[in-house]
């Protein structure tokens, strides 16, 4: 363990600036292709931001001039983005042009709720999935390994939107144990994330006992346990740490799917999350918060391939140690 | 197997979290749960005050009780004089915000005043020449006669607030008001907690805490009324309605509101501007058909313009009825004629037209459909277009609309007269009324109406609005529409307020 700590400092401070340099990238070119969209989208802006402002069916014509007198909508372009990324320069990211409220706020509201909703929705799916796929690895082809299969095979099959609305009448209809929505306290967020976790813990169950199977047949695990040492250690230091090697860039992505994919789970929950106000920007075209929301989502992909390089170079660093040698 | 312990270590506290819950409310908390639609992105009260005097938190001067009359609300009483130009309101001495500070007539000029400026709140179409304080009387003197203005002070943006829950900007950063209820706390855009206001001047409510949630999907909002998830859901589509009234403990209660579901036409358009044609599409259409299978109600077919709870707005008019034959008769008139693919055709020509409505209301799209398949029977192809609700307004604009489906309220404040004027408005219509139509006799009879009238002479005017508009057809009337709610059997007392201003529930009590 003590040999895995001693990463170069100059190897982790590459990969920092490596990121960092695509973290800009990222922002740039998402804020521009997100404005461009925009621009792109059929009907009339103003009119769209007043139906958000004062009520799906209380929008009209004053209320659409006011709006586009009030944020220059008939200005080119090219100004508007020219003025969203001299905000952005400045980390101001405005106020929605629907509730008035600065966009950092919103987000920070936002951002939270699917934070915690996916960090909830990963646990259950590393519990559930990871678990099987060692119990499955541990005789491939038995019971166990049979019916982690079936239930792969399960999860896989169901969309989460039949997967949620199964457990909503289950657990919350029929039982009433569970929240239907999003509101009473930590108990809310268990069938969200359960929809999420479940459906995600199929694939980690899959890529699990691979990794297992194939860790344990190697010849240092083999050799681990010919020079004597207890199963729990060999389990411990050689399989689990080599197989984490091929999960933990597996669940790097799947974070990120999590994270860009709770929008139906949101949605079909009522959970606060970025997804809720992807969708509502989009609706009401408040543009800052469609940009500020798409460009967190973005960084966050680059956040969280970030993590995973570093958890990588921290568990093997031998790759990136040859690459630093040629 | 050794794991297995671990594994079930691990899932413990979710499956504990689970098991610790129970759907007895009593158990849960003694406040009373509001779920509805209607999400809450800002405090100001043009943009979303109306949750505020639901929950009973804000008031404005003027109120309606459960009939739309007009009641007290901050204001004790009101006069008028000099013609109605100049208005007194009188306001209680004893009343205080929320903050503790007292009512004074100068801080209710001062939020009447902000309202005055918003162009989407009703106060800005008053001629007001001047709001001012004098004493404990609220004066507002007009340019010219205007009976509506109590009316228009019913509406939410009216309502009256603190003077420190404004900012330097006048954007409301808190919402301190003056009713029985005051925010505890508020989390946009989906929750409100209120509680009882103890130096309320008025009856102290027996139900203590409310807390509201908004919850956007129909489905969701079924399952927690019949689960007993929630003590006053609203909001709830037919299938749901189904569901809660086949569960234990729950009601289901309703009214009809002032509310139409109507078809916008563009009468400037080179085949909607023929009145014949219009008339030939309302008799195409099955209302009755249509009510019955999207709002599961044959009785919401419209036959008129307005529905029976306006009941000062019904005519004895002849009822607009599906009649097929009529309809081809007066396509045939118009020079419509049957075409080898069953679409009628002009010169050539088929009639092919668009209507556009919009999912916000999930029976709208519902009833479009419902419209295309009665249209296609008499050979008319119609296109739907589900879009957002501001193509409408959009549309009228630029005047590229053709036909908009849309549920148009008409009792935003008290007096629907205001409504029907705008619907009908001079210049050709509004945005959310008929389009490019106007008719000298309506308008006179509409200008008459709000200069004040004698009941005699108000009853022929308003006659005359209904009886053109039926015959002429501006806009067709589609369907009335029953606002409904499921209601716990732990209170008693819930009533609907028709005009939707007030949720009334300082007057429930627990069972």
């Amino acid at each position: 363990m003590a040999a895995a700590l001693s990463v170069p400092d100059h190897r982790l401070g590459r990969v920092l600036v490596r990121r960092g340099l695509q973290a800009v990238g990222v922002a740039l070119a998402v804020s521009a292709v997100c404005f461009w969209v925009v621009q792109r989208l059929p009907g009339d802006a103003a009119y769209r931001i007043a139906a958000g402002r004062y009520g799906y069916d209380l929008v009209d014509a004053e209320a659409a001039a006011s709006v586009r007198a009030e944020l220059g909508l008939d200005r080119p372009a090219w100004q508007q983005l020219g003025d969203w990324l001299l905000q952005l320069v400045q980390l101001d990211l405005g106020r929605s042009l629907v509730t008035s409220q600065p966009v950092a706020e919103e987000l920070a509201y936002y951002l939270t709720g699917t934070l915690q909703l996916a960090a909830a929705a990963l646990v259950v799916a590393v519990v559930v999935g990871a678990g099987l796929g060692v119990l499955a690895a541990r005789r491939p082809g038995g019971v166990v390994d049979r019916f982690t299969t079936a239930y792969v095979a399960s999860v896989r099959a169901l969309p989460p939107f039949l997967l949620g609305l199964l457990l909503v009448l289950l657990l919350s209809a029929q039982l009433g144990l569970l929240p239907a929505v999003s509101s009473g306290g930590p108990r809310a967020l268990v069938l969200p994330a359960l929809t999420l976790g479940v459906g995600l813990s199929g694939l980690v169950a899959t890529v699990t006992r691979s990794a297992v199977v194939e860790v344990a047949a190697s010849e240092q695990v083999r050799f681990a346990r010919t020079k004597g040492l207890a199963e729990r250690r060999v389990q411990a230091r050689h399989v689990a740490r080599n197989a984490a090697v091929t999960i933990v860039p597996y669940l790097g992505v799947q974070a990120v799917v999590l994270v860009e994919g709770v929008v139906v789970v949101e949605s079909l929950f009522s959970w606060q999350g970025l997804g809720h106000a992807l969708v509502h920007a989009v609706f009401w075209r408040d543009v800052p918060m469609l940009q500020a929301t798409a460009l967190v989502l973005a960084l966050l992909v680059v956040a969280v391939n970030t993590v995973v390089d570093l958890v990588g170079l921290w568990l093997d660093p031998r790759p990136r140690a040859l690459e630093g040698v040629r | 197997m050794r794991r297995l312990p671990l594994l079930t270590c691990l899932l413990a506290p979710v499956v504990l979290t689970a098991c610790g819950q129970t759907s007895d409310r009593a158990a849960e908390t003694s406040a009373l749960r509001v779920v509805g639609p209607f999400e809450v992105h800002s405090l100001d009260p043009i943009l979303d005050g109306e949750i505020f005097t639901r929950l009973e938190v804000a008031e404005t001067l003027v109120t309606a009780d459960e009939e739309g009359r007009l009641a007290p609300g901050l204001a004790t009483s009101w006069d008028s004089s000099d013609r109605d130009t100049v208005w007194t309101f009188d306001l209680p001495a004893d009343a205080t915000f929320h903050d503790g500070s007292p009512v004074t007539a100068q801080a209710v000029v001062d939020s009447l005043e902000l309202a005055a400026q918003q162009e989407a709140s009703p106060l800005a179409g008053v001629p007001v020449r001047a709001v001012r304080a004098e004493d404990e009387q609220v004066v507002i003197e007009l340019t010219d006669p205007y009976t509506l203005l109590p009316a228009v002070l019913t509406h939410y943006s009216a309502q009256v607030l603190a003077p420190a829950a404004y900012a330097e900007d006048g954007h409301v950063e808190e919402v301190i008001g003056t009713g029985p209820y005051r925010v505890d706390s508020v989390q946009l855009p989906a929750e409100v907690e209120t509680v009882v206001f103890e130096d309320y001047r008025g009856e102290r409510p027996e139900v203590e805490q409310v807390t509201f949630q908004a919850v956007s999907r129909p489905e969701q909002r079924a399952i927690m009324a019949a689960s007993g998830q929630a003590d006053v859901v609203f909001g709830l589509e037919p299938a749901g309605r189904e569901r809660v009234e086949a569960a234990d403990g729950v009601v289901m209660a309703s009214s009809l509101q002032p509310r139409t579901i109507l078809l916008k036409v563009n009468a400037e358009h080179p085949v909607l501007g023929d009145a014949r044609v219009r008339r030939a599409l309302s008799a195409a259409l099955d209302r009755e058909a249509m009510a019955q299978a999207v709002l599961r109600e044959s009785e919401l077919a419209a036959t008129q313009l307005l529905p029976p709870s306006l009941g000062q707005w019904q005519a004895d008019v002849e009822p607009l009825t599906h009649d097929e034959d009529e309809a081809l008769s007066l396509f045939e008139d118009a020079g419509w004629t049957p075409g080898a693919d069953g679409v009628l055709e002009r010169d050539g020509e088929p009639l092919e037209l668009t209507l556009t409505t919009y999912p916000d209301r999930p029976e709208l799209p519902a009833l479009a459909t419902a419209i295309q398949a009665s249209l296609r029977d008499v050979g008319v192809d119609l296109a739907v277009d589900v879009t957002n609700s501001s193509e409408i307004p959009a549309g009228h604009a630029d005047g590229s609309l053709e036909l908009g489906l849309l549920a148009k309220h008409f009792a935003l404040v008290s007096d629907p007269l205001i409504d029907i004027d705008t619907v009908l408005a001079e210049g050709g219509g509004s945005d959310w009324g008929a389009m490019r139509w106007e008719d000298e006799d309506v308008r006179a009879a509409l200008d008459a109406l709000k200069s004040g009238l004698p009941e005699d002479e108000a009853s022929r005017a308003r006659e005359t609005v209904v009886r053109t508009v039926q015959e002429q057809l501006p806009v067709i009337p589609v369907s009335w529409y029953r606002m409904n709610a499921a209601v716990t059997e732990d209170v008693d007392g819930f009533v609907i307020d028709p005009l939707e201003t007030s949720w009334r529930l300082s007057s429930l009590s627990w069972s």
